[in-house]
């Protein structure tokens, strides 16, 4: 079937089709949608990274001399729910995710399109209720709204940044439910279960965790918003309430939150390794298996957030024992990757660059996270900065380095341009260096015994040195994440057009045009091939293609 | 199951339109619908399921005082209120088999029983509310008192906090489910309005099988809701 | 695809079924039974809530093990909330 042409000659794709700001606020196109939530995540990422750059500033002293001890509290708590419920939970899923699932198992578009604009709805609706939670003056509760502070004790914005995260949580119920549906009802003839894209798995694992954990917080933040409002006593210790229900109830999700962060990341670095290894991936089964098994026993863990909080020490054992488990399908995927290019034809364009930083970053968060599992460890480096490189080397230098990477290895398909490769891998390197520079060093701070979110620790100023290259890497960092803004949208406009497959690599998404049109298949496509079929496409074209 | 037959068949599926562009037959749409419903039911199970948790801790710290505050309420009232709510899901049940066998006006009766059994149900949870509120049973109020001893100690006096914990609980999970009802009202209108303009039938009925999912749901989180909370400890 | 149509004297037996149930557990609380009672209660309330499942929501007939896979899977997660919960909270005063 020919092509649809406009008027004026150009090919007819998803971002011509219509213009004008009803055609895309109105859009039901899961390609449009993923493009409203680019907007959306990006600008929280920098509100997010903007007060990460003040908690750094703070910190090149020991004195608490650039803000207030409470201004101080706003920023780190400001800095993580921005972070976590506006950028690390949706951008995967509702950027990457959207635009590409329905393409990868070859449909036209998610099951309930309208249902995924309301969705995007959502998630603006929540931003904005966090946008004037931090202009009304700000929420100093910590990300994690622990009671009775959060519910006795705080004059500041706690009950809508509570609604804005509740509003939040149902755009991501929404999302995963409309990925779950997609992916059981809409694969095209021969997309089985055994052929789908890791991606694609990796995002089936994660709407799971979604549907099942976000509720519960939910119902969490409506009984902290009911006992600020009413008095209640349900977390109160002064009125027979517990605290520490608070924080099951929470952590219930927080911690699957966490796998819903980094598991799509998991899928994206599973395409990009196979692509640039030019191999099967090693395993695909167990890297099924593994992204199931990690969202399973994800929810077994939760109260190690809790070890020295006041659970009973038997329920401390239970709960690090199983948190040991959790490691072992992380650590099968990182030796399936590693096996995937072991052996392979490898070359290092820039989505490479991210994948490698993500395989070894994530590998030392993950380990020094069976550190914290360690009940006796764990009693010494709670709450210091060991816990916080910890979760930022899984979050920073695994999650958003496989989004990065994601971003670059699609954005052909998804704006038709090439991105510039010198620049790109400049940025890659950029983020690589600024990242370790940043978090490596607060391992040794945690584990010399700097608190977390403190903001004065001039009882010890022996740990400026470290707080000084941290800040300095941050700074790197912040460059290194500011260059891909700048060239992805140079490249809009002045970028070289992208053919159909610039990569060679496999996956439904590179048989369509580049950008697709809006129903993505011109015939509904029937698949006979397994997934990551490299042997069989580098007979017909070798190896990746040298860019430009 | 999970394959859609070929393309060429989609020209002659759109002529109907309740057939919606990306799917690739009805069937496939129905499923995609039916899918959909159920995962959405279970992220309800696990909402009102956070409360279950938080009512399971606290029965368990302080069960004389749960059983005082739960022999408080009105055993008659909820005991009648189950029954209004058993017989909805009845009449929802029957509404959707009418769609299936071609009766269209017993649709729209069924539909409207279920909706004035909803209604009675929620006018009823209303007056319960009241009656809480005459008995200063309302927790967070400067007047709460919950008269009267654990039952069984008549020495031990109710702990007005773990009164109050109760009825927290009491109020936030079964107006929660006040909440879902009145949804599910409004829905049912919705459905109800639908049917008496004839469009469903034998051929296309998924709107209320999905609403009557949705409904036996919430008459699923009542079957428990009444004995846990009106029926801790009646016994003498 | 043909749909299961489940007879009315179905939905009326079932409905009979929900009614007794509710009297039973109503005349059930009412006797001692010590810790019986709770169990007792919820006992009654699953099987109520069993034959909504399978018969007013159709479970019974469904043409995929998917639908009750969801259905499991989802009270699998709910149960581990509680007994994880209660892990911590029955064995507090353990010493």
């Amino acid at each position: 079937m020919a092509t649809a042409v406009l008027d004026t000659g150009e090919r007819e794709t998803y971002l011509n089709r219509e213009y004008g700001i009803k055609s895309w606020l109105l859009t039901v196109d899961h390609k449009r949608i993923a493009l409203l939530y680019l907007m959306g995540i990006t600008f929280f990422f920098f509100i997010g990274g903007f007060f990460a750059l003040l908690i750094r500033l703070e910190l090149l002293t020991p004195a608490g001399d650039l803000v207030q001890a409470d201004t101080y509290n706003k920023l780190f708590t400001m800095h993580g729910q921005v972070m976590v419920f506006f950028f690390l939970i949706p951008a995967v899923p509702a950027v990457l995710g959207n635009f590409l699932i329905p393409i990868m198992i070859g449909a036209k578009d998610l099951a309930f399109p309208r249902i995924n604009l309301l969705s995007w709805y959502l998630y603006i609706i929540g931003g904005l209720l966090m946008l004037y939670t931090i202009l009304n003056g700000g929420v100093d509760t910590g990300w994690t709204f622990y009671t009775p502070l959060s519910t006795e004790f705080l004059k500041t914005n706690v009950t809508t940044a509570a609604l804005a995260v509740f509003v939040s949580g149902f755009s991501s119920i929404l999302t995963g439910l409309n990925f779950i549906v997609t992916i059981h009802r809409m694969r095209a003839p021969g997309m089985t279960w055994n052929r789908l894209p890791l991606f694609v798995w990796a995002h089936y694992a994660t709407s799971i965790i979604q549907v099942l954990g976000t509720p519960v917080v939910a119902i969490a933040i409506v009984l902290v918003a009911l006992e600020r409002l009413l008095h209640l006593g349900i977390f109160n210790p002064t009125l027979g309430g517990d605290p520490l229900l608070f924080q099951h109830l929470f952590w219930f999700y927080s911690h699957p939150a966490v796998y819903i962060m980094i598991l799509p990341g998991m899928g994206i670095v599973s395409e990009i390794v196979c692509c640039f290894s030019r191999k099967r991936v090693f395993g695909y089964h167990a890297m099924a298996i593994a992204l199931l098994g990690i969202a399973v026993v994800g929810f077994l863990v939760w109260a190690h957030h809790m070890f020295v909080a006041g659970i009973s020490l038997y329920a401390a054992l239970i709960f690090s024992f199983l948190t040991y488990f959790v490691g072992v399908p992380s650590a099968i995927k990182v030796f399936n990757w590693t096996a995937t290019m072991y052996k392979g034809s490898i070359s290092y364009q820039t989505p490479m660059l991210y994948a490698f930083g993500f395989v070894g970053l994530f590998t030392i968060g993950g380990l020094t996270g069976l550190f914290l599992a360690c009940l006796g460890i764990d009693v010494h480096v709670t709450d210091t900065y060991f816990v916080v490189a910890h979760f930022h080397y899984i979050m920073v230098g695994g999650m958003v380095m496989a989004y990065l990477g994601g971003m670059h290895f699609w954005w052909p398909k998804i704006s038709g341009r090439l991105y510039p490769e010198g620049w790109g891998r400049l940025a890659a390197l950029l983020v690589f260096v600024g990242f370790n520079l940043t978090f490596f060093p607060q391992f040794i701070l945690g584990y010399m015994g700097m608190p977390r979110r403190y903001w004065d620790y001039s009882h010890s100023p022996e740990f400026q040195i470290l707080n000084v290259l941290s800040t300095a890497g941050a700074t790197v960092l912040a460059v290194g994440y500011l260059l891909p803004m700048i060239y992805f949208l140079w490249s809009m406009r002045y970028g070289k057009p992208a053919p159909d497959n610039p990569w060679n690599a496999a996956g439904l998404e590179w048989t369509i045009p580049s950008p697709p049109t809006t129903f993505n298949f011109e015939e509904q496509p029937v698949v006979t091939w397994e997934a990551y079929n490299y042997d069989e496409i580098d007979k017909e074209r070798e190896g990746v293609p040298v860019a430009q | 199951m999970h394959n859609s037959p070929p393309a060429t068949v989609e020209v002659e599926a759109h002529e109907n339109p309740a057939l919606l562009h990306h799917f690739a037959t009805e069937e496939q749409q129905k499923n995609a619908a039916s899918l959909g419903m159920w995962i959405f039911l279970i992220t309800e199970i696990m909402f009102f399921g956070g409360m279950f948790c938080a009512y399971l801790v606290y029965r368990y710290w302080y069960f004389g005082d749960f059983a005082a505050a739960s022999s408080s309420l009105d055993l008659k009232l909820g005991t009648i209120n189950t029954i209004v709510l058993i017989g909805s899901s009845l009449t929802v049940a029957m509404a959707v088999r009418c769609a299936q066998v071609g009766k269209q006006k017993a649709i729209v009766v069924d539909l409207l029983l279920t909706i004035i059994l909803g209604a009675a149900f929620l006018g009823i949870k209303a007056i319960e509310y009241k009656q809480k509120f005459d008995e200063h049973h309302v927790p967070g109020l400067a007047n709460f008192h919950l008269e009267g001893h654990v039952p069984r100690h008549p020495d031990v006096p109710v702990n007005q906090q773990h009164a109050q914990i109760y009825f927290s609980l009491y109020f936030a999970m079964t107006g929660m489910h006040a909440l879902h009802m009145i949804i599910g009202v409004g829905l049912f209108a919705y459905l109800t309005w639908k049917a008496h303009k004839g469009v469903y039938g034998p051929g296309y009925y998924t709107p209320l099988e999905n609403g009557g999912l949705y409904w036996h749901f919430v008459d699923i989180v009542w079957i428990y809701l009444f004995p846990l909370l009106y029926l801790i400890d009646r016994h003498p | 695809m043909s749909e299961h149509i489940s007879s009315v004297k179905l939905y009326v037996g079932i409905w009979l079924a929900l009614m007794a149930g509710t009297i039973l557990t109503v005349v059930v609380a009412g006797i001692d039974l010590g810790p019986l009672n709770p169990v007792m209660a919820l006992a009654i309330a699953t099987t109520k809530a069993v034959l909504v499942v399978l018969f007013f929501m159709h479970v019974k007939y469904a043409h995929e093990r998917l639908t009750k896979l969801v259905i499991v899977t989802a009270i699998f997660f709910f149960l581990i909330l509680l007994a994880l919960t209660m892990a911590d909270y029955s064995t507090r005063l353990w010493t």
